[in-house]
């Protein structure tokens, strides 16, 4: 009943894109968009390389910053702050711009052993990501962390469990489960946030699209194949969190 | 020799809510297969002081002796005091037992991962010893043939059975029973109820908060009565429910009969 309903709204979701492009869509020059599709293949993948790499790499770095803004201690809880604040305070591109044109700048850096990752554009839209998206991430951990219901805490110490046992097998377990709707949405919005890669000469799925216009003068085709390519990433992320969430039985574990 | 080591003895135990003194000097002793039932009225500090005992509250003044090791407090910045020695703490607590009013079984992981969690964990039992230890104590409290499920898929009733078995996993010198019928539907209270009655005819020492009255009766070696803060009446069920010498205790239990 529920998956029906679900099926029926994506479809009707699909038709009126449909009959709202139709005049446009038949109207399209879709030789062209085939002719490009490989090439549009390709600023997918890199977009999808971006977004997993920061996804996952934000999501290890977040987690010691969760936990140490869940800590009831108020000087463990301000130590991840700030970071937390600049990043979530301030544009992902101006932090994009700083990193990859402003690093530049110093010398030691310059002459530094990371240099020959950080004159990369491809690494420093990766750094950027990751250090954006896990300020968010430690946020929903946090929140995840604190909505662990006090019992079950309880019960763990009463057992005999340390401080540190408890946070790793069942606060941390329970956690994930509870932010992981947060989570998956985070994800999505770092897939459309991976768009700006493109200012800093990334030929990502964006980046891609530009690129070719510049050669074909086609815009709204070549916009329009990028946006279906976004719109299919983000269908199978959400469908990919979905059976997560089901395989780890979010549901259930909530509402108790 | 004297009388042999009580299994649990507690001093003088004081415990208060900023300026709410809820606890002013309770003394328990709990030797070897006794099961001691702690009564009064909401408010009277019962569950406090069981939550008191392996320091899930932190008490402010009192004496917790397990078996004759003391456990070590210190005081806090606040007045209350804490576990001077965390490794001590978890060690005592992994033998007192502790069954919750509502259960907090972990609701992410089957029975048998809840049960064999605390065992694996603190105990470093390998997981098959666990789920040995496990799958008999589930047949003990009756619920073997719902060790894959999930506790939302429980009743209320047999999720308490699946906290208990949680906690004797551990094999606990002494249970602390906070309630554990509360929170039960009227008909689910018998079935938890005949576990924890098993338990005491096993002869296991335990401490029972509880307002179930005729129960208490049957199955307490010693009857306890609390009464804004203080132990009002204490003596053998019989002493206690027939011929209280308090005032307030024929009062309770006049109105509870």
């Amino acid at each position: 009943m529920r998956k029906g309903a679900e099926i029926a709204a994506w479809l009707l979701a699909l038709a009126l894109i449909a009959y709202g492009l139709w005049g446009g869509l038949a109207a399209l020059n879709w030789d062209v968009i085939i002719k490009w599709l490989p090439r549009l293949t390709k600023g997918a993948v890199l977009t999808l390389e971006l977004v997993g790499i920061a996804v996952v790499a934000g999501l290890i770095l977040a987690i010691p910053m969760g936990i140490a803004r869940s800590s009831r201690h108020w000087y463990v809880r301000a130590m991840p702050y700030s970071y937390i604040f600049f990043f979530r305070g301030t544009p992902l591109l101006v932090q994009l711009f700083l990193v990859y044109y402003g690093l530049a700048q110093f010398d030691a850096v310059r002459n530094g052993p990371l240099w020959q990752y950080l004159r990369d554009p491809y690494w420093c839209a990766i750094l950027t990501m990751t250090l954006h998206t896990a300020a968010y991430i430690a946020e929903i951990l946090r929140g995840a962390i604190q909505a662990v219901p006090p019992g079950e805490v309880e019960a763990a110490r009463a057992l005999g469990m340390s401080r540190a046992k408890t946070m790793f097998y069942i606060v941390l377990p329970r956690a994930a489960r509870i932010g992981l709707p947060a989570y998956s949405n985070e994800v999505i919005l770092m897939l459309k946030a991976s768009a700006l890669a493109s200012t800093v000469t990334l030929l990502e799925l964006t980046g891609m699209a530009r690129t070719i216009i510049a050669r074909t003068y086609l815009p709204v085709e070549i916009f329009f194949a990028a946006g279906m390519f976004y719109l299919l990433i983000a269908f199978i992320l959400v469908r990919g969190f979905k059976l997560l969430e089901r395989w780890l039985r979010v549901d259930a574990c909530q509402g108790r | 020799m004297a009388e042999a080591t009580p299994a649990l003895e507690i001093r003088d135990l004081h415990k208060r809510y900023g300026d709410l003194e809820v606890l002013k000097g309770i003394s328990l002793t709990a030797r070897d297969g006794d099961v001691i039932s702690i009564l009064g009225s909401s408010g009277s500090g019962k569950s406090t002081f069981l939550r008191c005992i392996n320091l899930l509250e932190n008490p402010h003044k009192g004496q917790i002796i397990l078996a004759g090791e003391e456990l070590k407090l210190k005081a806090a910045k606040n007045g209350e005091l804490v576990a001077a020695d965390s490794r001590q703490i978890n060690r005592l607590r992994s033998e007192i037992g502790f069954v919750f009013q509502n259960f907090n079984l972990w609701p992410h992981m089957s029975v048998l991962d809840n049960i064999i969690e605390a065992p694996r964990r603190v105990l470093g039992q390998s997981k098959a010893e666990a789920i040995e230890v496990a799958e008999a104590l589930l047949a003990k409290v009756g619920i073997a043939d719902k060790r894959h499920v999930y506790p939302n898929q429980l009743s209320g009733g047999q999720q308490q059975r699946a906290a208990i078995a949680r906690t004797l996993a551990m094999q606990p010198k002494v249970i602390l029973f906070d309630e554990p019928t509360s929170a039960l539907d009227p008909e689910m209270v018998q079935e938890v109820l005949n576990v924890i009655r098993a338990l005491a005819e096993e002869g296991r020492t335990m401490l029972l908060v509880t307002h179930e009255m005729g129960f208490a009766r049957q199955v307490s070696s010693e009857v306890v009565f609390l009464h804004q803060g203080l132990v009002e009446e204490q003596g053998t069920p019989e002493q206690v429910f027939d011929n209280p010498n308090s005032a307030r205790c024929k009062q309770f239990m006049s109105s509870n009969h």
